[in-house]
């Protein structure tokens, strides 16, 4: 680890300020997957700038009937958050699935965003990893893959995002706010992690300098019926597998429309919009599930580790569904 | 890059100037001679570092000394009160919740960090309902504990331990 | 050999330690005080087998703070290197990844971590293999000399039994590797002091006299300037039973500074590479029986790894030479050595892995007979041991089986094999045995001495790994001299008290509690029942004639209930009840900690645990414990170990066996059976993930 300098600002603007005057600064919030980096070498920045103080850390309700979240709010008071649960129950879910007691604690709304993947070649700086040096070359590729991406990935990287959380949000259609050098945007969430392609460095459309400062949630569909089930190896404390994240709507035994993204199948919560299409309108049977599951994963480009990804990925989705709708077939 | 800082051990105000690349695990084991937080892994994947920040429970191992400037600090030596095993340390002992004693005082902290978010009603992966009230049965225990991992295999008695406690 | 009888054994006295470490300040090696202490950050091999041509130190040297950096070139010549695993910098040859190839010593851990960083190292490489592949290797048949016992033994007429079998089962079975991944990371802490030279390790070990015995041998020391202190240890079921190359480095690191302590953690990611690890297995098992299920032959083919630095064998077929009766019998042990790290002894090294084959095929001989599983080892029940023909010193494993079934409710159970559903979830209920050797070893020394105070002061060289060890002691002293607990002082964990065996084998309480009655014995028979203040006695154990006249063993059933969800393939385990038979219970309170723990971590194998090698870079991708997963409180449902009453009269004179890993044995196998009657599929392979079950 290289001696760095730090810094705590008390507002965002100064710490955006502060990271893009400095190439080799970085944002400190949680620092559960940082401080990890920091001591493997994967990441070795000049200057960390704690963005503790300059973060929101409250959950508000906004006009349209959504909620912003700063991003500065703990994984585990989000999660707990009389709101949230009662009107995003499965983002409460998610965030629940994810990590321990202790790293929910400490890691903020920004920071799970913005975790990376735990690839075990990028998080291992004596193995080539594209994420982490460009153009070294794919560890993952053809070595451990029980992991690896079936959706969207690249012959350049074939990682998976780590969060439970974001696979909720993106379920949710939640838009993230964010401040650069240059002023405030919002980024939809299922445009905010990138596909890996050529440039796997990449994980997000962020820019140095940009920092998350609040994530907006859209009023919950009405009468939807939700669910976050994540498949992992032990029975806690562990990435996902396979994970779904489903919010369905369901009137006269048919649907009326869903949102649903993977989590452990890509670079990026997995949007499942062929999903969506194929299960709108349709009765709610056991058919439909299996043909809306298929549909999603006929993309799939699995390897020679991590093929059973693809009927646990159907058979999750397929499980999902059934328990949303047990009561209505 | 050295930095002063003040932390608040146990009860007891200490002032130590720490490296910024030092952990809060590092500085209180190598610096402040505390050797209730444990390394187990250093990485955040076995909780043996588990202390009381500020009340809530944490990994020091993941958590930069400098970044807790002021902060108070609670190990599982500093629960207890003089001679008087905390409620929970008690419990483990009387339920043989131990077995090589390196995952211990992380669990202690981490089930006396972990009651307090039960008593204020947080849910957890292994709650139904989650409008509903905490019921702190063995699933939930279980599930709350499984970021402090003890390869002796105590997990049942320390359960134990904790439902003795809670109920 | 008869006991006196006091109450002191087989009381449920809570861990003498206990305060100190729920409150976390009984001491590690690590947290040993020192007085401006150095820390040691090791440079391992990138390359699996090759060598280290050039290593580049000087940016690391130049950095404030660094006091030595160590590698091949500078390192001082150790005196004895005859076990290559301690010839720690002594050439620029790599033969595994992960080996040590530099040093540094640094005056903080920051410091020390950094400049490791900075050392660069040139390799030539030269090809390297990783992998066992049974079929597409060279293999050898280990020695006896290693071992203690043939590699191979035959006994009637194999191929005509099988011939003649009604039943056969012939089928092959699959251990991973696994890593033992005590909780505390090995850890030294050395100071080495001159004229004369003398060198003090704070350890975590499972022996100090063990280790003392290594340093001085490597170094060339005087044994009596070894001293080696391990007061707490926070476990290590095998991988802390020896001198390790980090001791040696400790030591090589301490000799270069001279009256400066130095600290020495390994990492998680270190010890996947560094201490050892239980060996892959490709075990084939055939049974030939009649049509009810009567065994004619067993056949139990092993193979497994070794590195080519240093030969260890995992011993997986012994426990079919004694198991069960049979007229023909064979076991075979083959090995491959390969461009990897040590293996050693994890938790009930050979047992383990070979009872996950042999009471997995077992399972699958009831289920072919149509016979219960139970039934089934009921029937083929020895009457003397199988292999020496020696009469068993307790053989109760009938009883341990029904009892079992009873309290479990086994024959509750649809006796077809599945899939049996409830809901989303496939149920099913499985049974294995469990066997472990009962171990009395020689040469452990005690000390007995009677206090101004009125209490006696016992002293052995012994370690405390976790097992409860300085309580049952304390108890057996107590037992032997015929006084309560609190008059019993117990001075454990220092090699200069008088030698004890290693905490391993499940055999620290039997061989330290043996030395201490003989030491008890001594002291009467010298100071009498009122002995005056400063009366001391100090004996070694004397050899037991019984343990070459007897087939000692424990024995145990498991029974575990286990669900498989029938969409996504994950495996949970609600149920897990164990009987055992393991001589007279020291202390239930441990005792009881040891079997569930023991169970718990067959529960962690039979789900989890692998350690993923590389072939093209050599070492453990998912070396740390995010990637090789352990169980989690999450994973463990009820769990219940019960014992029979009963003593051993031939191992030792507390009549008690050692309980520390019986409960691993089987454990994997009874699961795996409750799976396959849960779903209808049977996996012949360990762990059982998820994806095994998505069909």
């Amino acid at each position: 680890m290289r001696p760095f300098d730090y810094e705590r600002p008390a507002r965002a603007s100064e710490a955006v300020a502060a990271v893009a005057a400095d190439p080799g600064a970085r944002f400190l919030a949680g620092g559960t997957n940082l401080v990890d980096h920091l001591k493997l070498g994967v990441s070795a920045p000049t200057a960390l700038v704690d963005v503790r103080d300059a973060l929101d850390d409250t959950v508000q309700a906004l006009g349209d009937g959504g909620v912003r979240i700063g991003a500065g709010v703990p994984n585990s008071d989000l999660a707990a958050h009389p709101e949230i649960r009662r009107r995003y129950p499965v983002l409460s879910a998610a965030l629940l699935a994810g990590a321990s007691g202790q790293l929910r604690n400490m890691a903020t709304t920004g920071g799970n965003l913005l975790q990376r993947t735990r690839c075990v070649y990028f998080q291992d700086v004596t193995t080539p990893c594209n994420k982490r040096e460009p153009g070294s070359g794919c560890s993952a590729l053809e070595g451990h893959g029980r992991d690896n991406a079936v959706l969207g990935a690249s012959e350049f990287c074939v990682a998976t995002h780590p969060s439970d959380m974001a696979v909720a949000l993106c379920a949710l259609e939640a838009r993230v706010r964010v401040l650069g050098p240059d002023g405030e945007r919002t980024v939809p969430l299922d445009h905010f992690h990138r596909l890996p392609g050529a440039a796997p460095e990449r994980d997000t459309v962020l820019s140095h300098g940009d920092l998350v400062t609040a994530v907006e949630l859209p009023p919950p569909p009405e009468a939807a019926r939700t669910a976050y089930r994540k498949v992992r190896e032990r029975a806690s404390y562990a990435f996902a597998l396979v994970s779904v994240a489903a919010v369905v709507r369901v009137r006269g035994g048919r649907f009326v429309d869903a949102h649903i993204a993977f989590g452990g199948l890509a670079h990026a919560p997995w949007r499942a919009r062929r999903a969506e299409e194929a299960l709108r309108g349709r009765p709610v049977t056991e058919e439909a599930f299996r043909v809306a599951a298929d549909t999603e994963l006929a993309g799939a480009r699995p390897g020679r580790d991590n093929a059973f990804k693809v009927p646990l990925a159907v058979n999750t989705l397929a499980s999902v569904l059934r328990e949303l709708t047990e009561e209505v077939r | 890059m050295d930095t002063t800082i003040t932390l608040h051990v146990d009860g007891e105000e200490r002032v130590l100037t720490v490296d910024t690349r030092t952990t809060l695990l590092d500085a209180l084991r190598d610096r402040l001679g505390s050797t209730s937080p444990k390394k187990g892994c250093d990485h955040g994947q076995c909780g043996a570092c588990t202390v009381l920040l500020d009340e809530r429970r944490v990994l020091s191992c993941l958590s930069l000394a400098v970044a807790h400037d002021g902060a108070r600090v609670t190990t599982a030596a500093g629960l207890a009160a003089r001679d008087e095993l905390h409620p929970v340390a008690r419990a483990v002992l009387d339920h043989d919740g131990l077995q090589c004693g390196y995952c211990t005082p992380g669990q202690v902290c981490s089930a006396v960090g972990m009651l307090a978010e039960a008593g204020a009603g947080w849910p957890s992966h292994a709650t139904e309902d989650l409008t509903a009230a905490v019921e702190l049965d063995d699933a939930e225990i279980r599930e709350r504990m499984s970021g402090n991992l003890c390869r002796c295999g105590a997990y049942a008695n320390i359960v134990a331990a904790i439902r003795e406690v809670s109920g | 050999m008869t006991a006196p009888r006091t109450p002191a054994v087989g009381a449920p006295t809570a861990r003498l330690e206990g305060p100190a470490k729920v409150t976390g300040t009984a001491p590690y090696a690590y947290e040993h005080p020192a007085t401006d202490p150095l820390y040691l950050h090791p440079v391992l091999s990138t390359v699996a087998r090759g060598r280290a041509t050039v290593v580049h130190t000087a940016e690391a040297e130049l950095l404030k703070g660094v006091h030595a950096v160590l590698t091949s070139a500078n390192a001082p010549r150790l005196a004895d290197t005859e076990d290559a695993e301690f010839a720690v910098l002594q050439s620029d040859e790599v033969a595994f990844r992960g080996q040590f190839v530099a040093a540094v010593v640094a005056e903080t851990p920051e410091t020390a971590r950094e400049a490791a960083a900075l050392v660069r190292v040139e390799y030539e490489e030269r090809p390297h293999e990783v992998e066992l592949d049974p079929g597409h290797q060279d293999l050898h048949t280990p020695r006896e000399s290693d071992t203690g016992s043939p590699p191979d033994t035959r006994q009637g007429d194999v191929e005509a039994e099988l011939a003649r079998a009604v039943v056969l089962v012939d089928e092959v079975y699959r251990t991973p590797r696994q890593d033992n991944n005590p909780m505390e990371p090995h850890t030294t802490v050395a100071l080495w002091e001159t004229l004369p030279d003398r060198l003090t390790l704070y350890d975590s070990t499972q022996g100090v006299h063990t280790v003392r015995e290594t340093m001085a041998a490597v170094f060339g020391l005087d044994p009596e300037n070894v001293r080696v202190t391990a007061p707490h240890v926070g476990g290590g079921f095998g991988a802390k039973g020896a001198a390790k190359a980090h001791n040696v480095l400790a030591g090589l690191a301490a000799r270069a500074v001279p009256g400066r302590t130095v600290k020495f953690a390994l990492t998680r990611r270190h010890m996947f590479s560094l201490v050892g690890y239980r060996s892959p297995t490709v075990q084939r098992i055939r049974l030939g029986a009649d049509a009810a299920g009567r065994l004619g032959a067993v056949v139990h083919d092993s193979t497994g790894l070794t590195s080519r630095v240093k030969e260890y064998v995992e011993q997986s077929g012994l426990c079919s030479r004694m198991m069960y009766a049979a007229p023909a019998r064979a076991t075979t042990h083959r090995l491959a050595a390969l461009d990897v790290p040590i293996p050693f002894w994890m938790r009930a090294p050979g047992e383990a892995p070979g009872m996950f084959a042999l009471e997995t095929a077992m399972d699958e001989l009831a289920e072919a007979c149509g016979v219960d599983p139970v039934e089934l080892r009921v029937r083929n029940e020895p009457g003397a041991d199988p292999e020496t023909g020696r009469p068993w010193s307790g053989r109760r494993l009938v009883e341990c089986l029904r009892e079992g079934a009873e309290r479990f409710g086994w024959y509750e159970r649809d006796p077809s094999p599945g899939p049996h559903r409830d809901g989303q979830w496939l149920v099913g209920t499985g049974v294995a045995s469990a066997v472990h050797p009962r171990a009395n070893n020689p040469g452990s020394v005690a000390e007995v001495e009677y206090g101004s105070d009125g209490r006696y002061t016992v002293s052995i060289g012994a370690v405390d790994i976790g097992t409860g060890a300085r309580t049952a002691l304390t108890q057996i002293s107590a037992e032997a001299l015929d006084c309560p607990v609190g008059r019993v002082r117990l001075r454990i964990g220092d090699s200069d008290l008088p030698g004890a065996t290693v905490a391993g084998g499940s055999s620290g309480t039997s061989s330290w509690g043996t030395a201490v009655f003989e030491a008890v014995r001594a002291f009467r028979d010298e100071h009498g029942a009122d002995p005056g203040p400063g009366a001391r006695t100090r004996a070694e154990a004397s050899h037991n004639p019984d343990l070459e006249r007897y087939a000692m063993y424990s024995f145990g059933a498991h029974f575990a209930e286990v669900r498989v969800h029938a969409d996504t393939g994950e495996v949970r385990v609600p149920r897990m009840l164990g009987v055992f038979s393991v001589g007279r219970v020291i202390n239930p309170r441990t005792a009881r900690s040891q079997l569930v723990g023991g169970m718990v971590m067959g529960l962690s194998a039979a789900l989890h645990e692998h350690s993923v090698v590389d072939p093209r870079h050599g070492h453990v991708v998912n070396g740390d414990l995010a990637g090789y997963h352990v169980a989690t409180n999450a994973d463990v449902g009820g769990v219940e170990a019960h014992w029979l009453d009963e003593t051993d009269p031939h191992l030792n004179p507390m009549g008690a066996a050692g309980v520390g890993e019986i409960g691993i044995v089987g454990m994997p196998a009874a699961i795996g059976n409750a799976a396959r009657h849960a779903t209808g599929l049977r996996v012949r392979e360990l762990p059982l993930t998820p994806d095994r079950f998505l069909h």
